[in-house]
């Protein structure tokens, strides 16, 4: 893996590009030696790389596609409540709870895609919303399954390997920060190679001007589909890291509210930027760490932050970065 | 067993007339202005709470004419301030705001009416029994029924045969074209929204009399009525109307049969639609896409 090759597809800019990249990814290695010297912990960078993934999968389809869903939690849920499920009851085994969590997200959207590809804009967004919550009510009322109301429990991450290869995530915090690191390093590399390629390209083309890309001649409800469908997987796939991190599977990560922290999240970050959404989840998991530790009323100032970011700041950081620099 | 029967089918009709005037609302603003109210739910627990702070110097019946109105005011000027704003952006950003929105409507009415569950009381010849014998029909209930048929009757009268009625019906369909014959477009959407929070706010009064009320009353109801727009069809009144019927009987009945589904059964609906009917009940071809 090649850090060109995670570069986000901009025309242009390309040197820029790659030191800021250095950057980046200089900062993702080295978080558990400077985070905790600024007042923060691991587990809360851990959670950045989980909701960024995650926000950054929704991009996908945001941002890059121009396909609007309101109800992404619902596959970031199953990833949780598969991989927690998985490890409670089959096998004590990470990396199966990460595939099997992973395969139930993905293909409940995939399928659940099918349904709702010709769908657009807004509508698209509330036939999203109104399934997502199905899964919400599904964890809360299933209680003897799910754990119900008090979320999944009993359950922890396993070391991964064998004999001499072992890596014990389960010790701690800053072993398993590296261990999501690494599976963060490999989904934005194989998300940037696929907004890279002829696909990615088209899926582009469809954002700018669906009905021109249908008379050139491409399937636009297959690759809207297809979009979804992979970004859901990787919505999945950050899901069942965020159940490996707690130890635990909450409802609230099937509620619609998640939905819309992701939606913010890339929103704040810059919806048509590649990065954009990893920058929103670390402004983010900041805000709302720092605003719940002062008030209680948490839920007033985080809806301020909505308001205020759809009134004032609607290209979100990188692209009001990217505007200026291109002016 | 006839009697569990009846009970039931009239929850389900007074749980499916909340969600009959909730969704008409939020229909009526998703088709003229293209914008999903994630704090209609607000607005209808707002109704209710102005009620409840008014009940006491009003009476229940002025307060039941009066906070529907002061509800629908108080969204004429959320819209005119902000919503406004953003209509002509990516829906992205009317969704993010309305959700916002509701979360801090939904604070603020903790913080002004208190965390904890408040009746609204009701006058005492409502509050009877129609009969001995069948003692859930209560004369609320009964009342409740009549008002939401009215305001229903009423809505679709005005959309029929007034100007600004007709308006607001050849907007959903083209609104560039109302605009061009010099229709003021940001009127309409204005007392469009307005019209909506009405339906939410008296839909909140009379929840408020049934179930009382708690910061989070309007969150329960809203996933429904997203499902009864759906169901119906996007860009059909009367479809929304049918859809909100349907689903709250199918959740009372289901209630009575096996408890846990009850929820779960709305969903099944919407999927089953989805499937074999996209457009919904009464959706026109080509009005979701």
């Amino acid at each position: 893996m090649t850090t060109a090759a995670l570069a986000p597809p901009v025309k242009g800019s390309a040197k820029p590009n790659q030191l800021v990249l250095i950057a980046i990814w200089a900062l993702l290695v080295t978080v558990p030696f400077w985070l905790p010297l600024l007042g923060g912990y691991t587990a809360l960078a851990a959670k950045v790389l989980v909701f960024g993934l995650a926000a950054m999968a929704l991009n996908l389809l945001l941002g890059f596609t121009g396909v609007l869903s309101f109800g992404h939690a619902a596959y970031f849920g199953l990833g949780a409540y598969g991989a927690g499920l998985t490890l409670r009851y089959l096998v004590h085994s990470t990396p199966l709870a990460i595939v099997a969590g992973t395969l139930l997200g993905g293909i409940a959207g995939t399928l659940f895609g099918l349904l709702i590809v010709r769908r657009r804009g807004v509508y698209f967004a509330m036939c999203t919303i109104a399934f997502g919550q199905l899964w919400y009510y599904l964890a809360y009322s299933w209680n003897g399954f799910t754990g119900g109301f008090d979320g999944l429990r009993d359950f922890h991450r396993e070391p991964i390997g064998f004999g001499p290869l072992t890596f014990d995530i389960a010790a701690g915090d800053t072993r398993f920060y590296y261990f999501l690191l690494a599976i963060f390093a490999a989904s934005v590399a194989l998300m940037g190679l696929l907004l890279r390629s002829p696909f990615g390209r088209t899926l582009v083309a469809i954002r700018e001007n669906e009905r021109r890309a249908r008379f050139l001649g491409i399937p636009t409800e297959r690759h809207i589909w297809l979009s979804f469908s992979v970004s859901c997987f990787f919505t999945a796939l950050a899901g069942t890291m965020y159940a490996l991190l707690n130890n635990f599977a909450d409802p609230l990560t099937l509620h619609y509210s998640l939905s819309g922290y992701f939606v913010v999240m890339t929103v704040i970050g810059g919806m048509r930027t590649f990065w954009g959404p990893l920058a929103g989840a670390v402004v983010f998991v900041m805000l709302q760490d720092y605003i719940s530790s002062m008030t209680v009323n948490w839920m007033s100032f985080i809806g301020v932050i909505f308001m205020l970011v759809v009134l004032f700041f609607p290209r979100g950081l990188l692209g009001t970065i990217r505007r200026r620099m291109a002016s | 067993m006839a009697q569990v029967i009846l009970y039931n089918v009239t929850n389900g009709l007074i749980i499916g007339t909340f969600y009959v005037l909730m969704a008409l609302g939020l229909s009526l603003i998703l088709n003229l202005s293209n914008v999903i109210n994630f704090a209609h739910g607000n607005f209808l627990a707002l109704g209710g709470y102005l009620a409840f702070t008014l009940s006491p110097t009003l009476g229940y019946w002025g307060a039941l004419l009066v906070s529907p109105i002061l509800t629908a005011l108080i969204g004429v000027a959320v819209e005119r301030l902000m919503i406004r704003r953003i209509y002509n952006r990516d829906p992205v950003y009317s969704l993010l705001f309305t959700f916002g929105l509701a979360f801090v409507m939904q604070d603020l009415a903790r913080y002004i009416w208190g965390p904890n569950p408040v009746p609204l009381g009701l006058p005492d010849a409502l509050a009877r029994p129609v009969t001995p014998d069948l003692f859930f029909i209560t004369w609320y209930r009964v009342f409740m029924v009549v008002v939401v048929v009215l305001t229903v009757v009423g809505l679709f009268v005005f959309l029929r045969r007034s100007r600004i009625g007709l308006r607001i019906r050849a907007g959903t369909l083209d609104l560039e074209t109302v605009a061009t014959l010099g229709v003021n477009v940001r009127h309409l959407r204005t007392f469009n929204f307005g019209l909506g929070c009405l339906l939410a706010g008296l839909s909140g009064v009379l929840a408020a009399g049934q179930i009382g009320l708690n910061p989070n009353l309007g969150d329960d109801l809203l996933m429904p009525s997203f499902i009864a727009i759906i169901v119906g069809g996007v860009g059909s009144l009367i479809g929304t109307l049918l859809g909100g019927l349907l689903i709250g009987m199918a959740a009372a009945l289901t209630t009575a049969l096996y408890p846990t589904a009850s929820e779960a059964v709305i969903y099944a609906i919407l999927m089953a639609v989805l499937l074999l009917r996209p457009r919904g009940l009464m959706g026109e071809e080509g009005m979701m896409s």
